[in-house]
């Protein structure tokens, strides 16, 4: 499938439906690569016309501003508004909380206003509205699944029933960790954390994370976040339980169940 | 007698409330010693989460044990507080049961009420006791509150456990001199709690009971006055500050971070230099990027401070805390508070702020500490008045990087990679979408 950039769409004279914000990890991380081509190829399955900015997308400079490098967060913006405003982009679909986050909540007051959707909720909207077909009987259906809250898309900016949403749309045996929701532990990931060594402490953030959704007793730990997705990934593997917990984005798990 | 005892009484009001304005006066004038930041927008919202927050303490009942326990000295605290107004009045005006005779069976009641808000008080005053020093529940214990809070939070139980005590005692001996007949004390019905305890002091001349009595009203007064001025110096000053604090707090997503306006100017006058504003040759302000000190954080983180009541909700939900690291929310507020107490002494004695050569970045709040925020928002989530903790950190984050350079090397690769390849990993920007490309293959 060929999957089509604003500057295509622009050329032909042509508007997208709606923008795929891929993100750095989306574009760049191989684990994160392919929750990228399966969303984009749900997205191509049921017909959602859709566009990336390919070579002209830029990090969001999340990382850059949680750190404390407002300089170069700013940078980051001016460049990413610019051209999305070119584009006249209005409306935006993203796979990762921390570029939802940041450009749904603080690239309007640098002049980027968009409206500006998590996957995990288009997803949802899209299965809501027959969009997605789902198969009657998927892999996942009756399946022990635990998810687990980012902070970005929880606490961040209260979304906590979308995802589920998708999930019991899969039919599969949801079970809560102890602290969810509202109370929903760290992976370790965000403030810029992914790009440095944890400070010294007892025990590493995911390796508690990790064993809280093991304990569960859950075979796959479902997430809505790529940093998340590593964090777990690698805690899971420290419980060496990488045999038996699978942790998978909530858009890996609609592509599988497609009908 | 009477006329000694009316002067004596309104000497310790008075001296009690210059005190008390006097200090809230210098709270006033601390918190106002940081930046402005408008908060007056959208006030229903703000309302409501006062409403909610504070008076409602919506927050509270993700932990139920302690929020009935808490609810129980909270309602006990604000209602008693109106038998202080009538304690008030008696001393001021040199009578007794001031209100006993216009509500007159009606009276009975409401003492009888406010002595079962006594009882609930004292009850839960003891289980709180015993939580922080028998049970030792954690966060209640942690190495922050060593010394000084441990012992803020000890005394202030103690001493409602005190104040109830002298309110039951004071009632009991009073209905033992209201049945005797005894000048002064107007006959009402039996109040509900203390009326069970007469017999203790059946055998009391009547002179000892009215001592009894008395002492008791008087050493409840002077407890009550010693408290108000007691209260801000404590922890205990969130009973007032819950309320603003949870009027003023914030209503974006609270995944947002606040934008430095000046850092985006200046990267658009970079940018688009015919937008910036003529130059009037003088030589642009030296001003400081993030914050180093109190002074630098605005006058809500400034209010957050003084309304923390160390409770320890959001040290106890930090994904940092829990698996060990140095940070801890809590401390960063107390922290914040002790270094503006700090500046407040040291413009009481200057008239004005002397350098001290101290800050709260280093010699209260460590780069470690700093450095170990995931930037989760439990600490602002579990908060049940409303206290950004991260706020603070992200600031003083703000102040290391762009003012000290003082970031771990990982971060200057990681900018160098933000800045050179559009990704925070060393990436060629070409690359960007190899994924599509690979897509397109796979087909």
């Amino acid at each position: 499938m060929h999957i089509k950039s604003m500057a295509e769409y622009a050329a032909n004279g042509e508007t997208p439906e709606v923008l795929f914000w891929v993100g750095c990890a989306g574009s760049f991380d191989q684990r994160a690569q392919k929750i990228t081509k399966a969303f984009s190829q749900i997205l191509d399955k049921v017909g959602v016309k859709f566009a990336i900015l390919g070579k002209e997308e830029m990090c969001t400079g999340d990382p850059a501003r949680r750190s404390g490098n407002e300089f170069l967060f700013q940078m980051m913006a001016y460049n990413n508004i610019q051209t999305m405003n070119a584009y006249g982009v209005k409306k935006i679909v993203t796979a990762c909380p921390h570029c939802f986050n940041v450009l749904k909540n603080e690239y309007p007051a640098l002049g980027g206003d968009y409206e500006v959707i998590h996957h995990t909720t288009f997803l949802q909207q899209l299965i809501n509205d027959g969009r997605i077909r789902l198969k009657e009987g998927g892999e996942f259906k009756g399946k022990k699944i635990t998810y687990h809250d980012s902070c970005y898309l929880g606490r961040g900016n209260n979304i906590y029933e979308a995802p589920r949403e998708v999930l019991q749309a899969l039919d599969v045996e949801l079970v809560e960790m102890k602290r969810c929701r509202t109370n929903g532990l760290c992976c370790g990931a965000g403030g810029a954390q992914m790009f440095k060594e944890e400070e010294a402490g007892t025990t590493r953030i995911n390796f508690e994370r990790s064993a809280e959704a093991i304990e569960t007793g859950a075979n796959i730990i479902a997430a809505n976040c790529p940093f998340c997705t590593t964090m777990l990934t690698d805690g899971v593997k420290n419980k060496e339980k990488e045999d038996s917990v699978a942790v998978l984005d909530i858009a890996e798990m609609v592509a599988r169940s497609l009908a | 007698m009477h006329l000694v005892q009316q002067i004596l009484f309104i000497l310790c009001a008075g001296i009690s409330v210059y005190f008390f304005s006097k200090k809230v006066g210098e709270i006033r004038r601390n918190i106002k010693l940081g930046k402005d930041e408008d908060l007056t927008d959208n006030s229903g919202a703000r309302w409501k989460n006062m409403v909610l927050m504070a008076l409602g303490q919506q927050k509270m009942f993700k932990k139920p044990i302690p929020a009935f326990l808490h609810l129980a000295v909270y309602a006990g605290f604000i209602i008693i507080n109106v038998e202080i107004l009538e304690i008030f009045l008696d001393g001021i005006l040199g009578v007794h049961r001031l209100f006993a005779p216009a509500l007159g069976s009606l009276y009975a009641y409401l003492i009888g009420f406010f002595e079962i808000l006594a009882v609930l008080v004292l009850l839960a005053c003891v289980v709180f006791l015993i939580r922080r020093n028998v049970l030792r529940v954690k966060r209640l214990n942690q190495s922050e509150l060593e010394g000084w809070p441990r012992n803020d939070a000890n005394l202030i139980l103690v001493t409602e456990v005190v104040l109830m005590s002298l309110f039951l005692m004071m009632n009991t001996a009073d209905q033992v001199l209201q049945a005797r007949g005894v000048e002064h004390y107007t006959l009402t019905e039996p109040f509900w709690i203390s009326s069970n305890f007469t017999g203790m002091f059946a055998g009391l001349s009547d002179g000892t009971l009215v001592a009894i009595e008395r002492g008791g009203w008087w050493l409840h007064i002077i407890g009550v006055f010693l408290f108000l001025n007691y209260l801000p110096y404590s922890k205990h000053l969130h009973i007032v500050l819950a309320f603003p604090n949870a009027y003023y707090t914030r209503l974006q997503p609270q995944g947002e971070m606040a934008n430095m306006k000046e850092i985006q100017n200046e990267v658009l006058y970079m940018m688009q230099p015919e937008l910036a504003p003529p130059s009037d040759g003088s030589q642009p302000v030296q001003q400081r990027f993030g914050a180093k000190d109190v002074t630098d954080l605005s006058w809500k983180n400034l209010l957050d401070a003084y309304s923390c009541t160390e409770c320890g909700r959001c040290t106890s939900a930090c994904p940092a805390n829990a698996t060990g690291k140095k940070l801890s929310p809590r401390k960063i507020m107390m922290d914040t508070r002790d270094r503006l107490e700090e500046v407040g002494k040291n413009i009481n004695a200057n008239k004005t702020f002397v350098d001290d050569g101290k800050s709260l970045v280093h010699d209260y709040i460590s780069v470690e500490e700093l450095r170990a925020c995931t930037t989760c928002q439990a600490c602002v989530e579990a908060c049940p008045v409303g206290i950004e903790p991260l706020s603070i950190i992200n600031q003083l984050r703000r102040y290391l990087v762009m003012e000290e350079s003082n970031s771990p090397q990982e971060w200057n690769l990681m900018f160098s990679n933000v800045e050179n390849n559009m990704a925070p990993w060393k990436f060629s920007p070409d690359e960007r979408d190899k994924w599509a490309e690979e897509m397109a293959a796979e087909a």
